[in-house]
C-alpha cells in the first residue's frame, strides 16, 4: 500500500471528489498556490471556476459557501487558520448551522469549511489554537479532526459527499506524516472511533494530535506492565459514545486528552459523559489532560509545556490507580 | 406621465404588491398590540416601495435574501400569506413549522432564500447565491435587501468587495430607512449617501427614492439588466421611512423616551409609497376606483382568512424539536 503525507492525502480526497462531482468547488484566500499544500495543484486541473481565489474577507467568504450551498451547490471553504473562524463566526454559528432547522427543512447545507487546527509549528496565539471545542457546542455543526493520513483522506471525502455542513479540521503539525493510504477509493464514516490499541486497565481517548500522545504514554505503561486502550474519536460532533463507553465498561478508569483549553474542552464533554454513563463501571474518578490555561507562547519549549505530553498523559494514568 | 415607460400591467402588479404588504403588516401589527403575536415584529409600513419595486423585477428563478424586517421581502417575492401568518402565530402550518418565527421566513420555492435576523447576516449569503449562479452559467442574479445599519457592519464591505472583485450576479439594495434602531443613520455614518461607498469597491452605486414603488421598478431594472449581461454588481440606495416602530412594542424599550419629533414623522407620512402610488394610479387613470376597491378588498379579504387559518391551525408538535436535523 502506497505511503503518503497527511497533507498529501487531503489533496487527493480533494481532487478525486472534484472529478466526481463538478457541483464540488473550493474556496478561499490563495487556494490556488496552496499556502498548506493541501489545495496545490488543483487550480492546474479544475481552472479558475472550480478553485476561486478570494480577498482575506473571512465573513464574507464562509457566508457565500453557504449562499452557494443552498442554491445546489457543494462548497468546500477553506479558511486556512482555526482562529480565523473567529472572524466568520456569525456564518457558522448562527446561519450555516441553523438555517436547515431554521426554516423548517426547506433546505439543506451541503458545505466543509476546512481549517488546519492546533499548534507545533511555533506560530504564537493567533495562529496555534485548537478551535474545535467552540464547534461543538453549536447544533448542527459536524466536526472531524483526523490524526492519520488515512483518516485525513476519508473523512474529507465523507464530509464533502455530507449534506449537511462539516467543519474538516487537519493539523498543521501532523502535515508531514507518513502512513498508508489505499490506491483504490475508501471512505472513513463520520462519528465512528478508532481503536488505536486495546487494552483492559485504562482506557485514553485522544483525537488529532493527541492521539500520538496518547500512543506514546500507552508505549511507556506498557513496559510497567499496564495495558492502555487508546481511542482516536477522529469526529468530534457527533461523537463516538458507544466505543468509548464500551471500553470503559471494560477497563474502569478514563483518561480524556485533548489540545483544548481546558474550560468546556472537548475533554470535558467526554469525561462528563463518562461520569454520567458509565459512573457505576468505573474504579476511579476521570481524568482530563488538556492545554495549560494559557494563551499560546510563542518559544517551542513554551509552546510544548502548554501542550498535553505523553508525560501528561502517563501522570493522569497513574492518578486512576491510586 | 412621469413613469409612461413603465408598462400599465407592471404598474398594476407593483400596486398590488405594495397594496399586499401593506395590509398584511397592519394585521400583522394589531394583532400584536393585542397580545396574539409571540416575540417581536419589525413591520415595513412605509418602505412597501423598496420590496414590490425591486420584485416586479425579478423573475420566479432569481432569488433574495431578506431581513428582520422581512415580511415586505417574502410577499413581493410572491410569499404565501397564509404560511406567513401562521408563521407568526408559531404554527405547525407556518412556512418554518413555527422554528424560524417573524425575522426567519424562507421559502425556497420562489428563490426567498431567507430572512436573516443579524444586521449584514444575509449579505455574505446573497454573494453565495449570486456565486452560484456564476458558477452553473445561470442567468440568475440575487437580490440582497439590507438596512442603512449594515451599512455600517464588516460583512458589508466584505461583501460588495467579494461580489465585485468576482464579478457576480448580485444586486445590494439598501433600505435607508434613517434609523438604526433608534439611532438616526446620519448620526452612524460621516456620509450622506450609502451609494457613494460603492465607488470604493469598484460597482456602480445610486440613489433611489425608496417611496416611489416605480422609480425603485426602474433603478432595479437597470441593475438586474447589468448582472445578467455579466457586468457584475450594483449597490442600490433607497431612501426611504420607517413609519413605524423599529419593533411593534418598542415604547417598552424607550422608557417614555422618543427619538423622532412630529415633523419628522408628518414628512414621513406625506412621502407614503401607498398614498403616492395610489395618488399616481388614480390620476393617471391606471387603475379605476372601482377596481382599486375590489382589489383592497380582496387583499383585505385574504389577510383575514390567513389570520383565521393561522388560528385554527395546530401548535406544533413537541417531536417536531427533532426534525429538520441532520439531512
Amino acid at each position: 500500500m502506497p505511503r503518503k503525507t497527511y497533507v498529501a492525502a487531503i489533496q487527493e480526497a480533494l481532487a478525486e471528489e472534484m472529478r466526481r462531482d463538478d457541483r464540488v468547488f473550493l474556496i478561499g484566500e490563495d487556494v490556488r498556490i496552496g499556502v498548506f499544500p493541501s489545495t496545490r495543484g488543483l487550480h492546474a486541473e479544475f481552472g479558475d471556476k472550480r478553485v476561486i481565489d478570494t480577498p482575506i474577507s473571512e465573513l464574507a467568504v464562509a457566508g457565500a459557501g453557504i449562499g452557494a450551498a443552498v442554491t445546489g451547490l457543494r462548497p468546500i471553504v477553506d479558511l486556512m487558520f482555526g482562529t480565523f473562524l473567529y472572524l466568520a463566526f456569525d456564518q457558522i454559528a448562527n446561519q450555516a448551522g441553523a438555517m436547515r432547522y431554521m426554516y423548517g427543512g426547506q433546505t439543506k447545507v451541503p458545505l466543509v469549511f476546512m481549517v488546519q487546527n492546533g499548534a507545533g509549528s511555533s506560530a504564537g496565539h493567533h495562529h496555534s489554537q485548537a478551535v474545535h471545542q467552540f464547534f461543538m457546542n453549536m447544533p448542527q455543526i459536524k466536526v472531524i479532526l483526523p490524526s492519520t493520513p488515512y483518516d485525513g483522506k476519508g473523512l474529507l471525502k465523507s464530509a464533502i459527499r455530507d449534506d449537511n455542513p462539516v467543519l474538516f479540521l487537519h493539523s498543521l503539525s501532523l502535515g508531514g506524516k507518513r502512513g498508508e493510504v489505499p490506491s483504490d477509493e475508501y471512505l472513513v464514516p463520520i462519528g465512528v472511533a478508532d481503536v488505536k490499541r486495546s487494552g483492559s486497565d485504562v482506557t485514553i481517548c485522544a483525537v488529532g494530535p493527541t492521539v500520538y500522545a496518547a500512543l506514546a504514554a500507552a508505549q511507556k505503561l506498557a513496559a510497567e506492565g499496564l495495558e492502555a486502550e487508546v481511542i482516536d474519536l477522529r469526529s468530534l460532533s457527533p461523537w463516538d459514545k458507544g466505543t468509548v463507553l464500551e471500553s470503559v465498561a471494560k477497563t474502569g478508569r478514563f483518561v480524556a486528552v485533548d489540545e483544548s483549553f481546558p474550560t468546556c474542552s472537548a475533554a470535558s464533554e467526554w469525561a462528563a459523559t463518562v461520569a454520567e454513563e458509565a459512573f457505576a463501571d468505573l474504579k476511579a474518578p476521570v481524568q482530563r489532560v488538556t492545554n495549560q490555561n494559557v494563551p499560546m507562547p510563542f518559544s517551542p519549549v513554551l509552546e510544548r509545556a502548554v501542550l498535553p505530553s505523553a508525560a501528561d498523559v502517563v501522570a493522569a494514568v497513574r492518578k486512576t490507580l491510586t | 406621465m412621469y413613469h409612461q415607460d413603465i408598462p400599465l400591467e407592471v404598474v398594476q402588479d407593483i400596486y398590488t404588491r405594495v397594496l399586499r404588504i401593506r395590509r398584511f403588516e397592519e394585521e400583522v401589527g394589531r394583532l400584536f398590540r393585542q397580545g396574539q403575536l409571540p416575540g417581536f415584529v419589525h413591520l415595513y409600513i412605509g418602505e412597501e416601495a423598496v420590496a414590490a419595486g425591486v420584485c416586479a423585477a425579478l423573475t420566479d428563478d432569481d432569488t433574495i435574501i431578506s431581513t428582520h424586517r422581512g415580511h415586505g421581502h417574502v410577499i413581493a417575492k410572491g410569499g404565501d400569506l397564509e404560511r406567513m401568518m401562521a408563521e407568526l402565530f408559531g404554527k405547525a402550518t407556518g412556512y418554518c413549522k413555527g422554528k424560524g418565527g417573524s425575522m426567519h421566513i424562507a421559502d425556497f420555492e420562489i428563490g426567498m432564500l431567507g430572512a436573516i435576523g443579524i444586521v449584514g447576516g444575509g449579505m455574505p449569503i446573497a454573494v453565495g447565491a449570486g456565486l452560484s449562479a456564476w458558477y452553473s452559467d445561470s442567468d440568475r442574479v440575487s437580490v440582497c435587501f439590507f438596512g442603512d445599519g449594515a451599512a455600517n457592519e464588516g460583512s458589508f464591505h466584505e461583501s460588495l468587495n467579494l461580489a465585485s472583485t468576482l464579478t457576480l450576479p448580485v444586486i445590494f439594495v439598501c433600505e435607508n430607512n434613517q434609523y438604526g434602531e433608534f439611532t438616526p443613520a446620519l448620526n452612524a455614518m460621516n456620509i450622506a449617501d450609502i451609494a457613494d461607498r460603492a465607488a470604493g469597491y469598484g460597482i456602480p452605486g445610486q440613489v433611489a427614492d425608496g417611496t416611489d414603488a416605480l422609480e425603485m421598478y426602474r433603478v432595479a431594472k437597470a441593475a438586474v439588466e447589468r448582472a445578467r449581461s455579466g457586468a457584475g454588481p450594483t449597490l442600490i440606495e433607497a431612501k426611504t421611512h420607517r413609519r413605524g416602530s423599529h419593533a411593534e412594542g418598542e415604547e417598552a424599550f424607550l422608557g417614555g423616551q422618543t427619538y423622532r419629533s412630529d415633523a419628522e414623522l408628518a414628512a414621513a407620512q406625506a412621502k407614503d409609497p401607498l398614498l403616492l402610488l395610489h395618488t399616481y394610479v388614480s390620476e393617471n387613470d391606471i387603475l379605476p376606483a372601482a377596481q382599486l376597491e375590489t382589489l383592497d378588498a380582496e387583499i383585505s379579504q385574504s389577510v383575514a382568512e390567513a389570520v383565521d387559518a393561522a388560528r385554527d391551525s395546530p401548535a406544533p408538535g413537541i417531536d417536531s424539536l427533532f426534525e429538520d436535523l441532520w439531512v
